[in-house]
């Protein structure tokens, strides 16, 4: 129950454990150690999507690399859709985060000479990709957790699940969250709360993503009427294992793997992809960008070149030239996944693999410090689109992303707590009425619609109206169709009654949460009216720089629905021009 | 192959029952069906109130592991044909207080994770600026097996003598000890010796090694408890010859 007297207030909230979260954590601890630090996550720390990312984080150190190199494929692969002034930013911070990372013990994998390695990746012109085998999230997400723990001032409220922002006065004032354990209502006051719990990846049937990917900090942040930026940008990671949807790491082919199409043919050469080599081209073939790679997918599956399975057309990874000892030196979870989840040796056989949702670019609005519009609130990592990512996001920018802006966020969160204002009482007035509205929902056992119904539906409508390839007349259907969703969400039965880790009605509340994600997906996709990045209509297939080189920000309206602004692209110094991969 | 297989899953709601009960559930028996995507079809279309935790579905974020037919497992990466023709028993972990159904209490763990210090310490912190501190490929090796754990529990409620001494800091905490021990980069040894050497340290473990052979990552929790009692024993050698300061 909300007590006034009971609650706890803290300088900085930080909503979400992962990369970001606990990075922007340990910036404020070291920075500000006088300040109060919290961190709420619906799961422990350590289970964290960030705990999934596999192949590695970008940041140039090599001799033969730069910093201009590494921004220009970053604003080429966002497909000019990036803000530079964000770009340069992040790729000037990106190695010395990743060096702070070596420093608190991260794995990282080595030269001989002791040295950190850096491997190739896709979209990226030189080697400067840092991993720690293929466990790279694992790795940065352990790291940062357990160096968290020096830092026992940092409180946390492990397995909490946020429900609502109270915002008052264009001013954030902290939130109304749910502890799961014992199924209390509490509120968390705080003068500045960093979103940073990722993306959505969940609003698709077929994802990388954790089932903990639902959307919650960019559902928090809309309803509490920040914009949501660009998203209908929706990376497909092009290899995915059928049904499960597990991630084969873009750095099975940085090694020198292949996509094969039925006949064993690199396919990609058909797509303006480059020749194909024995060995790995930078920028070429395999190693194209994802939207790219997943494009062509769709274009094999049309000329009837892909191969039939029980889940839909495949196409082949070819790894066996590698040879064990590689593998298991640079690719060992490939070859543990695929043992475990599909039963095959990629050492002696083909992996089946097809395009899979994987990242979310779009996402809460935020400036190059994770400043949203309303007052005292941040967003950083996946939650959030400053944008280094564009139209398309390039694979190992995302881990050093959530490192480079985390400490923005956490440190100009902590700045704006130092001056803010106490909580109003119309607060308190917002969090009684979401403490009454859980109520509700947590005795609504007369509904009639399940969970799993009402989010199949979403899943499969996402996956006609906005694929690799959506259309106007794609977008409008899964428009009506969401509407629909909306309505049958209000009569959703919930059938457990206990306060105790009650997963039901968190499951309720992440549906609630996707749907209104779901929508602006929908909705920026229907108003772009060009093909960009992963952003491809069938019916205005041409980029158009002059209507849509501009961001898209989905406000929320009154009746749910969103609306969308446009806001110009922040352009330094590359001007837009023609992506070229291969040539 | 049949085409459903029996879960018997243990229930508890700590609002009503006074003990666990077990429920019988008739699920798809598929090829790639995990046993969490069996528990999965059971929220779904059977039962919404069923509680259990689980994310990442590929076996890294250590969140989903319960005791199926009696032994630790992470439910992502068990599958329902390994047991068929059933039924297929799944109980909470192990040693854990259960909060609900197959949900288990681990803040025990989390409590004893910060007391062996699982991060680097150095008393020359070198600035990052100055670049990164060099480690061959061979020292990465050293410590890089323990580096992998990813905190599921199953060693705890596999390890018997937990079971028994809740006192114990147990396999996971003392594999991360060793981690950071073995990584050249540390220079907290002693710090954590201090901590290992005490009787809830490393002395509770009778080497049963349960703790390694259920591991789902191949870390080797006995191992680093083995070179933790040799290094305890060495100590106290020494501090039987040495006066403290010498040390």
């Amino acid at each position: 129950m909300v007590n006034e007297g009971a609650a706890a207030t803290h300088d900085v909230l930080l909503v979400g454990g992962g990369a970001a979260g606990l990075r922007a954590a340990i910036a404020i601890a070291e920075t500000n150690p006088s300040l109060s630090v919290a961190v709420v996550s619906k799961v422990y720390p350590m289970r964290s999507h960030t705990v999934s990312a596999e192949g590695g984080a970008a940041g140039a150190i090599a001799a033969d690399d730069t910093l201009d190199e590494h921004a220009y494929d970053t604003v080429s692969g966002s497909d000019w859709l990036c803000d530079q002034d964000a770009v340069e930013a992040f790729v000037q911070e990106a190695p010395r985060e990743l060096l702070q990372l070596e420093h608190w013990g991260c794995p990282w994998s080595r030269e001989p000479s002791g040295r950190v390695a850096v491997r190739a990746f896709g979209g990226m012109k030189n080697m400067r990709t840092w991993f720690a085998a293929d466990k790279t999230g694992f790795h940065m997400l352990h790291t940062l957790f357990q160096t968290s723990l020096k830092y026992p001032d940092v409180t946390r409220y492990d397995e909490w699940f946020v429900t609502r922002l109270l915002v008052d006065d264009g001013r954030v004032h902290g939130v109304v969250a749910i502890e799961l354990m014992t199924g209390r209502i509490e509120v968390i006051n705080a003068k500045s709360v960093v979103l940073c719990n990722g993306g959505s990846g969940k609003v698709f049937p077929f994802t990388t993503n954790a089932n903990i990917c639902t959307g919650d900090g960019m559902a928090l942040a809309y309803r509490a009427g920040a914009p949501l930026k660009d998203m209908e940008f929706v990376q497909y990671h092009p290899t995915g294992l059928p049904f499960t949807g597990i991630l084969i790491t873009e750095a099975a082919r940085a090694e020198g793997g292949w996509l094969l199409n039925k006949d064993g043919y690199r396919y990609l050469q058909d797509y303006d992809l480059g020749r194909p080599e024995p060995t790995p081209v930078l920028r070429s073939m395999e190693l194209g960008p994802r939207d790219r790679l997943s494009q062509a997918f769709v274009h094999e599956v049309e000329k009837g070149r892909t191969i039939e399975s029980p889940y839909g057309p495949i196409v082949h990874l070819d790894l066996r030239h590698l040879g064990e000892k590689l593998i298991d030196l640079k690719l060992p979870m490939v070859r543990e996944l695929c043992l475990n989840y599909e039963r095959i040796d990629p050492v002696k056989e083909l992996i089946p693999v097809r395009p899979v949702v994987h990242y979310m670019m779009g996402g809460v609005h935020t400036d190059i410090d994770g400043a949203t519009p309303i007052g005292g609130l941040f967003a950083a990592g996946e939650t959030a689109c400053v944008t280094i990512n564009g139209a398309n996001r390039l694979g190992s920018n995302s881990l050093p992303e959530c490192l480079v802006f985390g400490a923005r966020a956490g440190k100009a969160a902590a700045e704006y707590a130092a001056s803010a204002r106490p909580p109003s009482p119309a607060v308190m007035r917002q969090a009684q009425d979401e403490v009454r509205r859980l109520d509700q929902m947590r005795s609504a056992d007369e509904g009639t619609e399940r969970i799993a119904d009402i989010r199949e539906e979403m899943q499969s409508t996402m996956e006609d109206s906005a694929g690799i390839f959506r259309s106007g007349d794609s977008l409008t259907k899964g428009v009506d169709r969401l509407a629909d969703l909306q309505q049958r969400l209000q009569h959703v039965q919930i059938s457990d009654e206990t306060r105790v880790f009650n997963t039901e009605v968190v499951a309720a509340l992440e549906l609630a949460n996707m749907l209104d994600i779901a929508e602006t997906i929908l909705q920026s996709a229907l108003q772009r009216e060009e093909s960009r990045g992963a952003h491809q209509r069938t019916d205005f297939t041409a980029r158009d720089d002059k209507r849509f080189l501009n961001h898209a920000l989905a406000y929320r309206e009154s009746d749910g629905s969103p609306r969308v602004e446009r806001m110009p692209v922040t352009i330094t110094r590359w001007p837009p021009g023609e992506r070229v991969y291969g040539r | 192959m049949a085409d459903s297989i029996q879960m018997h899953v243990t229930r508890y709601d700590p609002d009503r029952d006074t003990a666990p009960t077990v429920t019988e559930y008739e699920v798809p028996l598929r090829k790639d069906w995990a046993i969490l995507d069996g528990l999965n079809y059971v929220k779904d279309h059977v039962d919404g109130s069923l509680s259990y935790r689980w994310s990442c579905r590929m076996g890294i974020c250590g969140s989903c592991g319960m005791n199926v037919d009696g032994q630790p497992k992470l439910t992502c990466a068990t599958f329902l044909t390994d047991y068929a023709p059933g039924p297929i028993r799944v109980e909470p972990l192990t040693n854990f207080p259960v909060v609900r159904d197959l949900v288990v209490d681990i803040e025990d763990f989390m409590g004893k994770l910060p007391r062996v210090k699982p991060w680097i310490i150095r008393d020359d912190d070198q600035s990052v600026i100055d670049g990164e501190y060099l480690q061959t490929p061979e020292e990465l090796e050293e410590y890089q097996q323990f580096s992998n754990c990813i905190n599921c529990m199953l060693c705890y409620a596999a390890c018997p003598v937990y079971g028994l001494e809740p006192d114990f800091i147990g396999p996971a905490a003392i594999a991360l000890a060793e981690r950071y021990d073995l990584d050249s980069r540390d220079r907290g040894q002693r710090e954590r010796l201090d901590v290992l050497i005490e009787r809830e340290g490393v002395w509770g473990c009778t080497f049963v090694g349960e703790c390694t052979r259920v591991c789902p990552k191949h870390v080797d929790p006995a191992g680093a408890i083995q070179r933790y009692k040799l290094k305890a024993a060495k100590e106290n050698v020494m501090a039987f010859l040495l006066p403290r300061g010498a040390r």
